[in-house]
């Protein structure tokens, strides 16, 4: 390399006076901002960098935060060592820096106040939302019980929160990562291999030689690593398989990509069952030794062939019968992925069924390249009083879901909306890091219960919708500004990461773990927050677990060596797997006694009317739900959705790409805002799809506000899953507004 | 020394990682970019074809934007990375007219600025940003001068392409089919 | 069907959807430069013929429009600088592969030699106004001395600075409109049209209006001759080259191509100096107005719409 003219910049500018003479020279002519921006970047740029784990979205990837002298936060960059993210982070990783910048963040504390007849939120001193707190909890845990308060939650925050809520005497505790997310996925696997799937998955995906995506889109959902295992499968030649009636990205990846019918998965997954047992290529060896119920099995889906399963998923036999052959002929390195989101029409937990039982005909479970035996390091709890045992919690209220195996929101907030039989009355609520105005389904419901709350805070770090409904809104310094739980893996082999706080937090925001001790002080459960800073906790954990902060400030993450034995199965001898009987449960009895289908079966869902099509919704890989949207990098990247219309339906309707349309649901829900419409072949005839988590209706999101449509406001119709509560939200359906129905309404 | 990079599409989900990694690697300001993703969409329902591709200055071998440069703001090195001096631009536009991948800008301080390949980084034996955090890997940087480098390689052993190659600059990155 | 879109970033400010660098300053400046270098050519070649006499407008009162040309041309460059003060950076160098740098190098001599050429008239042109310091008579006296070699070294500098004019646009391969050779020779012709019409507007002798009446009829049919060359070279172009013609000859520049510059600009004036020439009692000044109008408007379209034309995307 020859000398550049950076370089030359660089040398001189360490070197002498020279430049500095040159530059006051430069000033004459004004702006050379430039040369001192370069001499500023070459002299001193020394970053330091300090150890976090992200907090953008769920997968918690452990990272860099490289701040530079004047303390302001320039980049971070993923943990090398880390098995969340292999030293790359995805977009919103790297753009996590816009949360910390956003000139729109919660400042202060807000509380609710009205100002000639019009309600509004005026500044406050924490001293004065917290004693407002306090004393609004301690009122109606005096009249009602501590379990009239009830948390909604998400991610580090939630923790501290529920660990206070646990104190005095709550467990009214949901978050919508289950009933709204992942939860039939868990219900599902563990009726059949006896553990939950978790997260991150334990899809051994890097070492695979078929992967199969039904309705799951991994690229456009950014799971850091099973992205990045997904792009070493491809490397190493692995075959594709994606069931999804949009041509998604990890369709364009795939060697079949099976444009199915919606809601026909499981009509599809049978006749794969069928065609593996007819033609005697399911793993015999596998089922013979560690499955129950294989002959039940065999009995039902006997007439699922291919040809039935054509009419109704509209995939030809041939191509169910070469993807099943692909697949066998791959197993075990095979994984029929369990997906995440995955609560879409009511009988979710079944199609979770029947990816598990395809997955152990294929005898994948505890296989190389198909799934492995994670296993995570336990973190010794601080020394803390023993918590209260509540009347009732979470459990009692989704008692009619017997297999729930968490809160179930929409359960605890109906709690709040009073009636005769109401015998779990919820009378507060707590909202952290979570904005259920876009997460939980079913607004009308939502609104009906807010409006009844006694009290209501909402705790984030920006003015999300929901802090709209809120009578004290805190103000939540970001992952950047804090300490946090240490973050302990479930992956191949356990690891622990830290987050450290990189810099002060910005305008009057403070860490959960500080809200939480100071409301819990203020109630007098105090000896459950033992220390000045969330510091000493972690430094406390850690020299229990043989490290130290030290340590950890250097690394920021450890790996510890497994215990629970091989990643694999031990084929030499037995294994018993946590299910009743020991085994894998092909057919389930606990399922028979409960009255639900020991097996899972086709049901059909209800299909768009004319003139209406299908409400699909997905991820865009530079954004985590509602959260980011108004974060300036990301935003940056894509500011809002649009509507994927089939290029049939728009030339019946006219529909141009970039043309603004409104949407009306099957229950003459209209969106609040315009999208912009996308002809794409992307999409089927019966469907429109879009990105969730836009359409933004708080002023205060500079960027956000109004941009595209809130998917979640026009899913209002919800298929609940008997077995274990999550709410089915696909089978919604929206006809097309071309005239602005909002014309003579104000927004 | 000639430094080239090879995008593998076959890879690439257009996940924008290395767009965010540039724009906080070089202080490139909100509103701009050094580098972009494109996507074109082939066929019909249900026969489709998905291409997803990052895009920035292809610092070509044979560069209209130096040669227009009035000032020798614009120059190449002698390892191919083609640079702007900012304190040497005076913003008349010509290179940002000649480039036919429309990968110049103005900086909002005046200056043109573009992709750099994160010679800053090179000079510390880094890869470029956007290579570095790519979660899918599709992103390679090398010589191409050398035979056995991984880019060089690709290039033997894979079906490849570069963009607007009619334009006749040499653009040296390349995008793997 | 095809799509092709933007997954993120770009929209970059003045390059999405289509180039908006250069604004109406530099359309002007390219007029004005054409303009300018028509009338200093005419100024120098009457003088080395040795018929200023004959001649007076051209090389004494339309040469006062050059100076005046040129600093507005320069000003308006200047003008559409993003970094305005690092312009000196342009004469700390000569790079010959750049148009804009020679062309930057030929202004800085041209100009000032046509300040110096009105000087070396000042006492015809303003007989009232006599100069008070001794030196600048004497100054005065010395430029009129050197008249024929300042002459000499304007032909060339002249012709540079008109053909530079078009050249500037068509050492753009990435603006298909403009890659074309023609556009050289093009706007040469059309500058000296343009001066010519500008000396017949000031002439004051039937003699002088009607040797730059022939010549303008003589450049007006070769600028015609030029552009159907240059649309005739872009039909037999590649697709890009086809699509750029398409914007002039059907597309939201046509009307002002076609009615602007080539009707109103060109054939209209021709047919008038013409039917001039040829005795009718037509108003000179109104072809010579319409060749200025055309000759602008040339240097709009072309620059407005070759921003618009681009390989990709």
């Amino acid at each position: 390399m020859t000398t550049s003219r950076r370089k030359f910049i660089k040398i001189s500018a360490l070197g002498l006076g020279g430049v500095a003479a040159s530059t006051t020279a430069l000033n004459m002519f004004g702006a050379s901002s430039y040369i001192d921006e370069l001499v500023k970047e070459n002299v001193a740029k020394n970053f330091k960098r300090t150890a976090t784990y992200c907090e953008v979205c769920f997968w918690k990837c452990a990272a860099w935060t490289y701040t530079d002298e004047e303390g302001s936060i320039k980049k971070i960059i993923g943990n090398e060592n880390d098995p969340h993210c292999y030293g790359r982070l995805c977009p919103r990783g790297t753009g996590g820096v816009g949360m910390y910048n956003d000139e729109d963040r919660l400042k202060t504390p807000l509380i609710r106040t009205t100002v000639n007849g019009e309600e509004t939120f005026r500044e406050a001193t924490w001293e004065e939302a917290l004693d407002l707190i306090a004393s609004k909890f301690n009122g109606i845990k005096e009249e009602f019980g501590a379990e009239s308060l009830a948390l909604i939650k998400h991610g580090a925050p939630g923790k501290h929160l529920e660990h206070l809520f646990q104190s005095f005497g709550s467990d009214t505790i949901a978050e919508p990562a289950y009933a709204q997310c992942r939860g039939p996925r868990e219900t599902g696997f563990s009726l059949t291999f006896g553990s939950w799937v978790g997260s991150p998955e334990p899809t051994d995906i890097r070492d695979t030689k078929c992967l199969v995506l039904i309705g799951s889109h991994i690229g456009e959902n950014m799971h850091n690593s099973q992205v990045q295992e997904m792009s070493d499968a491809i490397d190493n030649g692995a075959t594709i398989i994606t069931v999804d009636p949009r041509f998604s990205t990890a369709a364009s990846k795939s060697k079949y990509w099976l444009a199915i019918k919606p809601a026909t998965d499981i009509a599809l997954m049978l006749a794969w069952m069928n065609v593996l047992i007819n033609e005697n290529i399911y793993d015999k060896e596998y089922i013979e030794k560690y499955a129950t119920g294989f002959n039940e099995l065999k009995e039902h889906v006997s007439t699922f062939t291919p040809e039935w399963a054509y009419g109704i998923t509209g995939i030809k036999p041939d191509e169910i019968r070469k993807t099943a052959r692909e697949m066998a002929s791959a197993s075990p390195s095979v994984i029929i992925h369990p997906g995440r989101h995955v609560v879409w029409y009511g009988d979710d937990s079944q199609r979770a069924r029947a990816m598990a039982i395809l997955n152990a005909l294929l005898g994948s479970w505890g296989r190389r390249g198909g799934f492995y035996f994670k296993e995570s390091i336990k973190v010794p709890e601080f020394p803390a009083p023993e918590y209260p045992h509540p009347k009732w919690g979470w459990k009692e209220i989704g008692a009619k879901y017997p297999l729930a195996q968490m809160g179930i929101t929409t359960e605890v907030i109906k709690c709040a909306i009073p009636s005769e039989d109401n015998k779990y009355p919820v009378k507060a609520l707590m909202v952290a890091g979570t904005n259920i105005t876009k997460s939980i389904p079913n607004k009308k419901l939502l609104e009906e219960a807010i409006d009844a709350l006694d009290f209501m805070v909402v705790i984030d770090t920006m003015p999300m919708d929901v802090t709209g409904y809120a009578d004290v809104v805190l103000p939540e310094c970001t992952y950047l500004e804090r300490y946090d739980e240490i973050r302990s893996a479930t992956n191949r082999e356990p690891s622990i990461a830290v987050r450290i706080p990189a810099v002060a937090p910005k305008y009057d925001s403070k860490p959960s773990w500080w809200i939480a001790k100071e409301i819990g002080e203020r109630m007098g459960v105090g000896a459950y927050f033992n220390y000045t800073d969330y510091k000493e906790v972690i430094e406390w954990q850690l020299q229990q677990m043989g490290t130290s902060l030290e340590e950890m400030e250097k690394i920021g993450v450890k790996h510890f060596p497994r215990k629970s034995g091989p990643m694999y199965l031990n084929e030499t001898g037995p294994h018993e797997f946590p299910t009743n009987s020991g085994k894998i449960e092909l057919y389930s009895h606990e399922l028979k006694n409960l009255g639900f289908d020991p097996l899972p079966k086709y049901t059909r869902h209800p299909e768009p009317q004319q003139g209406f099509y299908r409400l699909n919704y997905g991820r865009a890989p530079m954004h985590t739900f509602s959260r980011t949207a108004n974060n300036p990098n990301l935003n940056d990247l894509k500011s809002e959705n649009n509507l994927w219309v089939n290029p049939k339906v728009a030339r019946i309707l006219g529909l141009k790409t970039g043309q603004e349309v409104w949407l009306k649901n099957q229950d003459d829900i209209i969106s609040t805002f315009s999208i912009k419409v996308r002809v794409t072949e992307r999409v089927r005839w019966d469907s429109v799809y879009m990105v969730h988590g836009f359409g933004h209706q708080e002023k205060k999101l500079s960027r956000a506000f109004g941009k595209g449509i809130n998917d979640t406001e026009l899913i209002t119709t919800v298929a609940v899953d008997p077995i274990m509560g999550g709410t089915g939200m696909r089978g919604n359906f929206v006809t097309i507004l071309t005239e602005n129905p909002h014309k003579n309404t104000e927004i | 020394m000639r430094y080239a990079m090879v995008i593998d599409t076959l890879k690439c989900v257009g996940c924008s990682d290395c767009v965010v990694a540039c724009q906080t690697e070089n202080d490139v300001p909100i509103g701009y970019c050094r580098d972009w993703i494109t996507e074109t969409v082939n066929g019909a329902y249900p026969n489709i074809e998905l291409e997803l591709k990052s895009e920035r200055c292809n610092h070509c071998e044979n560069a209209p934007c130096v040669r227009c440069c009035p000032t020798g703001a614009s120059h190449q090195l002698d390892n191919g990375i083609v640079l702007v001096t900012g304190d040497e631009c005076i913003g008349c536009g010509a290179c940002i007219e000649s480039c036919p991948y429309d990968a110049r800008f103005q900086h909002p301080d005046g200056y043109v600025d573009k992709c750099t390949f994160c010679h800053h980084r090179l000079e510390k034996g880094q890869l470029p940003a956007c290579v570095s955090v790519c979660p899918t890997k599709c992103m390679y940087f090398g010589d191409l001068d050398n035979p056995n480098s991984e880019v060089s390689e690709l290039l033997k052993n894979r079906k490849y392409k570069t963009l607007a190659p009619e334009a006749g600059t040499k653009p040296q990155v390349y995008y793997l089919i | 069907m095809q799509e092709e879109l933007f997954t993120s970033g770009r929209n970059l400010p003045h390059i999405d959807p289509s180039l908006e660098i250069w604004h109406w300053p530099i359309s002007l400046y390219l007029f004005l430069g054409g303009l300018a270098a028509g009338l200093l050519f005419f100024a120098g070649l009457i003088t080395v013929l040795g018929k200023e006499k004959d001649y007076p407008a051209a090389v004494k009162y339309a040469s006062i429009i050059s100076p005046i040309a040129l600093t507005l041309g320069l000003l308006a460059l200047f003008y559409d600088l993003t970094h305005k003060f690092y312009f000196w950076r342009l004469y700390t160098t000569i790079r010959i592969e750049s148009p804009m740098s020679w062309g930057a190098w030929v202004l800085l001599i041209i100009t000032p030699i046509s300040f110096l050429w009105v000087f070396s008239y000042y006492s015809e042109i303003f007989p009232k106004w006599q100069l008070k310091y001794e030196n600048l008579n004497k100054f005065e006296k010395f430029l009129k001395g050197n008249r024929k070699n300042m002459a000499y070294a304007l032909i060339p500098l002249s012709i540079i600075l008109g053909v530079y004019t078009g050249i500037l646009l068509s050492a753009f391969n990435a603006r298909p409109l403009w890659n074309n050779a023609i556009l050289g020779p093009l706007f040469l012709v059309s500058g000296l049209s343009t001066g010519a019409a500008t000396i017949i507007l000031l002439a004051k002798t039937q003699k002088e209006k009607h040797l730059f009446g022939k010549i303008d009829l003589a450049l007006i049919v070769l600028e015609l001759g030029l552009i159907v060359h240059m649309l005739m070279g872009m039909y037999a172009g590649s697709e890009v080259q086809l699509e750029a013609m398409q914007l002039l000859v059907g597309g939201e520049f046509t009307m002002m191509f076609f009615g602007f510059v080539i009707i109103l600009g060109l054939i209209a004036p021709a047919i008038l100096e013409f039917l001039e020439l040829r005795g009718f009692k037509i108003p000179v000044a109104v072809p010579a107005i319409l060749v200025l109008i055309g000759g602008m408007v040339l240097r709009f379209v072309m620059v407005e719409a070759g921003q618009i034309t681009r390989y990709l995307y």
